[in-house]
């Protein structure tokens, strides 16, 4: 176990010290005394055990491979952007583009995440146990976004392929986004996804979303004289 | 009537030109998309001219007395800038709009001369970091493609804002080019006409820019160079904002810069000329204490080594070519004049890239196009015509008396317009006037 | 581009520290804002008369001559506490403020007025969010609330008058991360309303268009719900008012804002690590503000 004191040595030391670690290293890191700094254990490439006392600010865990990140506070912009695989759990709330562009990994947050949770997302898993804000899924790839609470204005807006499953109200729905039938696979994916997260609940109270695939191409006339 | 017509007469305003544009819009209902960069004559480099060398200075012999061409980016916080041979770089040109053997003779072309290459909108293949030496990674609104292991195989980062072509515009690819390889590197369907956001999706602004290039920094170590590309707008106030916002080296690309796709209207209407954009970025460095110290690229329809010389002349340290590097591997080729007549145009007219059938093979995905462009010749053509490029800057340089290409300064340049004085900054030919008063 | 930072007292016995509480939030917001900074404080209310922060370029400004013109002028005691080191002054008076502002354009145009009001003082500088502070000795300030800024110029020059907060009437202050897109046409219609620009800020527009809209009978909430219609851009504002604050942020809601809310405080930032040293933030209620909304404290714009 490697314990980290915030308040003693920067954010570039413990970023340094967990990067020049193997690809292939584990442990447990505990790091106390955060502030609100920003990059707070970013690009991490090992499957290691690393728990964040307290708030963290922009881009925490941004771009993470294998970890398992837990942090025990609230995050600022941008939790686990661009994580590639692994998992990030925030046990308070997160700032806006939460997940924003992941490709992989599940990326959980107990509380509530503010704007444009999932834009662009690319393949990811996430779970938010609380409400999302506006413009959530913003042209969202691929992944699942999946909410316990309720959804707020223009979710989804141009998105291509994501699974977005919500529990709660949707305050209302993004350009090219429809109400989408709950197959068998879906409430299968839903709750694996729930069980995983650690969420209690049952698949059939929630409503998929999805994209009409109106937008896909351009509509071009063909008003030839 | 005793005397003859002379002729029929064409109302500009509503040229033919316009009125085919019209009918096309009446027939489609939407905007036209094409490649290239704007196509309106502007001023530009041609309209400077050196002061070479007579009785009050003195030239240096071609040959024997060096006139140097490195340049070294990066120097600001990167524990590892770049070193160019020469400064003129390849500017980002994505996969997708370009084919991966298209991609692998720019790198080819670009070791031979000791510079760099640059990816695009999509991501890195393993092909261009195996052929390109000195590799920039763009980091883009759309991160198709983004991921950190190919961050840290970069050896610079250029996170874009824009581009001259469309700023404040995001990427295009049309649905034919959206081929299964390319479709995986984004994360699309095939297929679909894709439009990238024209905002970084966690980030908006140099106050927040300036916290994701920390990131970025920590999750590369600080070992590598962080560059901002704009198109060039209020290029003042930009440069200004972009050293506030922490970078290394600021790219400004100029109306002139090319694309592979976007609305014709974005291309010639908005943006402004690369040779008025170089004045402001430099006058913007200076008052900050950073020019030469956060180094400038600039990019936008450079063509030949006398466009190099110039724009090192106005205070760049270095420049990028895009659609010249195209010419160089043989786009709009006479060779293939047959092909470009199937698809109603001619060479060195053809712009529809976003079409994917490219007849000289080098903006489509098309297997059978694409196999005509042979990566190895296109390398060699690359690195001739940099090397040329090169050869012709030295030659003005030395000429004005100078032994690095640094050295060329504003004062080495006057102009032919008074259109080009008032945006350079430089007098009028066998004048001191330069018009214009500047809140800048 | 910027950093805001806010701090609203709900307990009153932390007055005396409020100076000693926000200093390190300016601090922590350089990174946002190198170039310059500001704040307007509330507190030393004046009974009588009102009370106007006064600025000039020269840090020797002489501002005791202008006090005894003022008080010959005048006839009757004027207070006049001078920041030395800043050239700034705090002026308290029995006028009103029409006559003495305008008494001030016609004999001295030389000195800004930063602000009016009767507990209101807003001090601004160039120069990093630490140096600024020193100079007006903000860690020493007793109050009841304060908004500061530190300023990063997006299209206009780094001066003192280009900072924020701007006074729009009086108490009132506005503070704003963001950039306006429609503030020059704005500017020329306010100009016609009678509204003074100093500089070519687009917060300064924002700021004017308040001042008009306050001036025409809007209550502050139904100024700043009109501002999301009229203004376009990207926009937090953090207004200033005699009794407390308001903040509202633009549809889109890009630029950041975190609050804090605790039994003794509530608080603003552009970026949470500038809370993080308030005390009590461990249990502090955590949010950020929705978009297009009206929040505000004190009970100035219900």
């Amino acid at each position: 176990m490697t314990t980290v004191d915030l308040t003693q040595s920067s954010v570039r030391e413990l970023n340094q010290a967990l990067h020049d670690l193997p690809k292939d290293a584990t442990g447990e890191w505990t790091v106390n005394g955060t502030k609100g700094e920003h990059a707070v254990a970013c690009g991490i490439d090992a499957p290691l055990d690393v728990t964040i006392n307290g708030h963290a600010g922009y881009y925490a865990a941004g771009m993470n491979q294998q970890a398992n990140v837990v942090i025990n506070g609230n995050v600022g912009v941008g939790v686990a952007e661009n994580m590639m695989s692994g998992r990030v759990h925030v046990k308070g709330n997160a700032s806006q583009a939460a997940g924003a562009t992941a490709h992989g990994g599940l990326l959980v947050i107990d509380g509530d995440a503010a704007a444009r949770c999932g834009i662009s997302m690319k393949g990811a898993n996430i779970v938010v146990k609380g409400s999302i804000g506006h413009m959530s899924c913003f042209m969202g790839q691929a992944g699942c976004l999946v909410v316990c609470g309720d959804a707020g204005d223009a979710l989804g807006d141009s998105m291509y392929e994501v699974h977005i499953y919500v529990k709660g109200t949707v305050k209302s729905l993004g350009a090219d986004v429809v109400e989408k039938e709950m197959r068998a696979e879906h409430i299968e994916e839903l709750g694996n996804l729930l069980s995983e997260a650690g969420v209690d609940d049952d698949p059939a109270n929630f409503k998929r979303y999805g994209s009409a695939r109106n937008l896909y191409n351009f509509h071009i006339d063909d008003a030839k004289l | 009537m005793t005397t003859k017509h002379p002729g029929l007469i064409e109302n500009p305003t509503f040229r033919r030109d316009k009125l085919w544009e019209i009918d096309r819009a009446a027939e489609t209902g939407i905007y036209d998309i094409r490649g290239g960069g704007a196509k309106r004559k502007v001023p530009h480099f041609d309209d400077l001219l050196f002061l070479g060398a007579s009785v009050s200075r003195y030239p240096l012999e071609g040959y024997r007395e060096k006139c140097a061409t490195d340049v070294v980016l990066g120097t600001r916080f990167a524990k590892n800038p770049i070193h160019l041979d020469i400064p003129v770089t390849i500017a980002g040109m994505s996969f997708g709009a370009l084919n991966a053997n298209a991609k692998e003779a720019l790198g080819r072309g670009a070791n031979k001369m000791g510079t760099s290459t640059t990816t695009g909108d999509g991501g890195m293949t393993p092909e261009e970091r195996g052929h390109s030496k000195t590799l920039v990674y763009q980091y883009l609104p759309s991160r198709y493609g983004m991921n950190p292991d190919d961050l840290r195989k970069a050896d610079a980062i250029e996170v874009v804002l824009g581009q001259g072509a469309k700023p404040g515009g995001g990427g295009m690819l049309l649905g034919q080019k959206i081929t299964d390889r390319v479709a995986k590197m984004r994360t699309l369907p095939k297929g679909v006409d894709q439009r990238s956001a024209c905002r970084h999706p966690d980030w908006t602004g140099p106050d927040d820019l300036a916290v994701k290039i920390t990131e970025i920094r920590e999750i590369t170590d600080w070992k590598v160079p962080i560059y901002i590309k704009v198109g060039a707008t209020r290029t003042y106030y930009d440069v200004k904002l972009a050293v506030k916002a922490g970078a290394d080296v600021i790219v400004v690309d100029g109306m002139q810069g090319g694309t592979a796709a976007t609305q014709d209207v974005f291309i010639e209407h908005v943006g402004i000329p690369t040779l008025a954009c170089i004045p402001l970025a430099v006058k913007a460095l200076q008052e900050m204490g950073m020019h030469r110290k956060v180094q400038l690229i600039v990019s936008g329809g450079i063509t030949n080594g006398a466009d190099v010389a110039k724009c090192m002349a106005l205070g760049a340290d270095a420049v990028a070519i895009g659609t010249a590097a195209m010419v160089a591997l043989g786009d709009n080729h006479p060779k293939f004049e047959k092909g470009f007549n199937e698809l109603n145009s001619s060479y060195g007219y053809y712009d529809d890239w976003h079409e994917g059938r490219d007849p000289a093979g080098i903006s489509t995905q098309d297997p059978e196009l694409a196999a005509g462009m042979d990566p190895e010749l296109g390398g060699r053509r690359l690195a001739n015509y940099l090397q040329c490029m090169v050869l012709e800057a030295q030659t003005i340089a030395r000429a004005c008396g100078k032994n690095h290409l640094h050295n060329l300064e504003p004062e080495d340049l006057v102009a032919l317009t008074v259109e080009a004085a008032a945006m350079a900054r430089v007098p009028l030919a066998g004048t001191s006037w330069i018009p214009g008063q500047d809140k800048y | 581009m910027c950093g805001i930072v806010g701090l609203y007292l709900k307990n009153p016995s932390l007055h005396d520290e409020i100076g000693k509480l926000f200093a390190p939030m300016m601090v922590a917001m350089t990174n946002r804002g190198p170039d310059s900074a500001g704040f307007a404080v509330y507190g030393d209310e004046v009974s009588e008369g009102i009370k106007l922060t006064l600025q000039h370029e020269e840090a020797d400004y002489l501002w005791h001559e202008l006090q005894a013109e003022l008080e010959s002028t005048y006839g009757g005691a004027v207070q006049m506490d001078v920041y030395s080191e800043a050239g700034a002054a705090v002026l308290k008076i029995n006028a009103s403020e029409e006559g003495i502002r305008s008494y001030l354009e016609t004999n001295h145009p030389e000195v800004s007025v930063m602000s009016v009001g009767v507990s209101i003082e807003i001090l601004k500088g160039m120069g990093l969010p630490e140096d600024v502070i020193t100079r007006f000795g903000l860690a020493g300030m007793k109050g009841s609330h304060i908004i500061g800024h530190t300023r990063m110029a997006t299209e206009s020059a780094v001066t003192t008058e280009g900072s924020h907060p701007f006074t729009t009437g009086m108490d009132l202050c506005l503070a704003h991360n963001g950039s306006l897109s429609n503030h020059n046409r704005l500017r020329v219609e306010l100009q016609r309303e009678g509204i003074h620009f100093n500089t070519e800020n687009d917060s300064e527009v924002a700021a004017g268009y308040l001042t008009w809209r306050l001036q025409e009978g809007d209550t502050l909430k139904q100024a700043l719900e009109s501002s999301l219609d009229v203004l376009d851009g990207f926009f937090t504002f953090v207004v200033g008012t005699q009794n407390g604050f308001a903040v509202i942020r633009d549809p889109i809601a890009c630029k950041p804002a975190v609050m804090a809310e605790t039994d003794d405080y509530v608080a603003f930032a552009s970026e949470y690590h500038a809370l993080a040293d308030l005390p009590g933030i461990e249990n502090a209620k955590l949010w950020e503000p929705e978009p297009a909304t009206v929040y505000s404290w004190g009970g100035d714009a219900e």
